[in-house]
């Protein structure tokens, strides 16, 4: 216990990689899905314990050190409230998304890949987790390939479904590749300044020989240090689809298998987030960041962008998986919003949505993936009167619907007091505003599958449904639920937030 | 090809030359240029010209795709499995000092060592998997496989 207590942040990314390996080539005859459930299981614990110790240890900080090779020179993996918390979600989501695979994937993939989709599955959340917890610029680059391979591989599994799949991932292939090079080449053009791959490192070079120069006579690297931070921001907002370069998002969400898209939407944006924010505050600074280059003008534009017309756009869509995705976009605009703003409450915006969100969107997409299930598409016209034939599926559906649009007691309600105050804090009102017409945009966007689901008249000849097997409805049942619990009692949700922010801005006592 | 003698010739007898080339860069990548990637490129470069010249059936007769299947989880599993074998006996992840502790200096090649070898196995694998999937179908006698696009019912 002891062994695996003092290297629980290398293990939370080493064992689902091995694991990952091993179904590859011994997950045959449903063996995958154990081992996977296994490992994520696993991970979850991992991933609560280091939450639990980061915020119970003095500094906030665990520090994790590769082949005990120190700091600048070995690659560290760094855990603070913020990537614990990321990590937490990221396991979470994976384990019960895991649970639901089992019916989901089974009807949606041929029975000889299945085990390479678990390998596959677990290597996204190696790549994701690694992401999340490493303390090295460079490092970050290599898991985020990992993930993103092997979700383009996910996303084209869908093909068995429909052949669509197979654009939407080459598309999301190209944009995603597109993205991970941009932020390769920013970290390249910090590297030719700093020498250095460790984001505390990088940050503590340029705070110290770079930035106090640029007041003087003779600015140094200037040029290459912007030139570098814009590549990563656009390669980044790329990653996690903000609005202008959202273009590959709709297509993957929509035609990848159910479990996919639950996984892509709650946590591999949200990865994407969480490395924005780590740039900007941690890498180079909200003093460069927004003081010299105001990158929040730009941001707060994409973000208010994002979230009229991707709730806009979600609100003419007839696929149901589509209009979830385009939710999505207007969503990835609240968490951008909140980080732009730059305060305390802004922050614990951004990062508490983070969770709610991946809560509400993941059991969002865990209830429309039964009625792909039974029906093999999810349209509009297709929901119509299912609230009598999939009570709980729908159920879950609504609530989770209602934490999209923010009604109070669900979780999406916390996040957006948090950003309305934030934004009312650094006077943006405009901002205020359009998170609030947003939840409108939200409101009817739900309100009008609700009500086909509640109200609608259901076809005399269609089929009957049967409710989801058990195994699709626990993990729903369980993520929205831990939705409405975070809206009731925010406290420990906030706490950790709001901590995390703290360290961020450098204002925790 | 195959009915060219000279591209006959050359594919087999190049062989064994490129793998005992490839053996040297791996064994010596601790220690000089080289090492497990391009070790691992040479071997599978090995067989693919065999390939390119005999066909990718042939090939697959030598080294059929449940190998490279197996091969390229193995190379990582080696890698990772390193790294947890020092992590088990109470070191940091991949910290060679635990192959040797009593002189931890003696301990740091054969960590390169057994890390080279898993990163030129995959190497090796994946690339033979590359040249075994982009040949599929568009070499003469072979056709795609057809199970692969077989829409699945619904449940």
């Amino acid at each position: 216990m002891e062994l695996i207590h003092k290297n629980l942040p290398a293990l939370i990314v080493v064992l689902p990689l091995c694991m990952g390996l091993l179904t590859a080539i011994v997950g045959r005859r449903g063996l995958g899905w154990w081992m996977a459930m296994a490992t994520n299981s696993a991970v979850l614990a991992m991933a609560g314990q280091l939450l639990w110790n980061v915020m119970h240890n003095g500094a906030f900080e665990i520090t994790y050190q590769m082949g005990s090779w120190p700091a600048p020179f070995g690659i560290v993996y760094i855990v603070d409230p913020l990537n614990a918390a990321v990590l937490l979600v990221v396991s979470i989501i994976a384990c019960v998304l895991t649970l639901y695979a089992r019916k989901s994937v089974a009807s949606e993939i041929q029975k000889n890949r299945l085990h390479f989709f678990y390998a596959l599955w677990l290597f996204c959340t190696t790549g994701l987790l690694g992401i999340t917890i490493t303390g090295d610029a460079f490092n970050l680059y290599v898991l985020l390939e990992i993930s993103s391979l092997s979700t383009y591989t996910l996303v084209a599994l869908g093909r068995s479904r429909n052949r669509r799949a197979l654009t939407a991932a080459i598309n999301y292939l190209v944009l995603g590749s597109i993205g991970a090079n941009f932020y390769l080449l920013g970290i390249a053009y910090l590297y030719m300044v700093t020498g250095s791959l460790n984001i505390a490192d990088i940050r503590h070079i340029l705070e110290t020989t770079v930035f106090p120069t640029w007041a003087t006579d003779a600015p140094q690297y200037r040029t290459t240090v912007i030139v570098g931070f814009a590549f990563m921001a656009v390669g980044l907002s790329l990653k996690l689809a903000l609005f202008p370069l959202h273009g590959w998002l709709p297509n993957a969400y929509t035609y990848a298998p159910s479990a996919v898209s639950g996984l892509l939407a709650s946590t591999a944006t949200k990865v994407g987030a969480y490395v924005f924010i780590r740039v900007i505050f941690t890498l180079v600074g909200v003093n460069f960041a927004f003081g010299v280059l105001h990158t929040e003008t730009a941001l707060m534009v994409s973000a208010g962008a994002a979230i009229i017309i991707g709730s806009w756009l979600a609100l003419k869509q007839t696929n149901l998986k589509k209009m979830l995705a385009y939710s999505s976009i207007g969503q990835i605009g609240y968490i951008t919003l909140g980080f732009s703003l730059n305060n305390v409450n802004g922050l614990t915006a951004s990062i508490i949505h983070l969770f709610n969100h991946a809560l509400t969107k993941g059991s969002m997409f865990m209830a429309l993936g039964v009625v792909v299930y039974r029906l093999g598409n999810a349209r509009l016209k297709d929901v119509r009167g299912l609230g009598r034939q999939l009570p709980v599926s729908m159920a879950v559906f609504t609530a989770g619907g209602l934490g999209l649009i923010g009604v109070p007691l669900t979780a999406g309600f916390i996040s957006k007091w948090y950003l309305v105050t934030g934004a009312i804090q650094a006077h943006r009102y405009e901002m205020a505003a359009i998170v609030l017409f947003g939840s409108l945009l939200a409101l009817m966007y739900v309100w009008r599958v609700v009500e086909q689901i509640y109200f609608g008249k259901r076809d005399e000849n269609a089929p009957k449904l049967k409710e989801a097997p058990v195994t699709m409805l626990v993990p729903m049942v369980l993520l929205v639920a831990a939705s409405i619990y975070f809206g009731i009692d925010a406290r420990a949700s906030s706490w950790v937030a709001q901590t995390a922010a703290e360290l961020l801005l450098g204002v925790k006592a | 090809m195959k009915d060219n003698v000279l591209m006959r010739v050359a594919a087999r007898w190049n062989m064994p030359f490129l793998i005992i080339f490839a053996l040297y860069t791996q064994t010596h990548g601790e220690l000089g240029p080289g090492g497990g990637f391009q070790a691992g490129v040479m071997i599978a470069a090995a067989f693919i010209v065999y390939g390119m010249v005999f066909g990718a059936d042939d090939m697959q007769r030598i080294v059929p795709r449940w190998i490279t299947d197996l091969l390229a989880a193995l190379g990582v599993l080696i890698y990772a499995g390193t790294g947890v074998y020092c992590l088990v006996q109470g070191y940091t992840f991949l910290d060679y000092t635990a192959i040797n502790p009593a002189n931890p200096g003696a301990g740091e090649p054969w960590g390169m060592v057994s890390v080279e070898w898993g990163v030129g196995i995959t190497v090796a694998a994946v690339m033979m998997t590359i040249f075994n999937e982009i040949t599929e179908g568009t070499l003469p006698g072979q056709e795609h496989d057809k199970s692969d696009t077989e829409i699945v019912g619904k449940a």
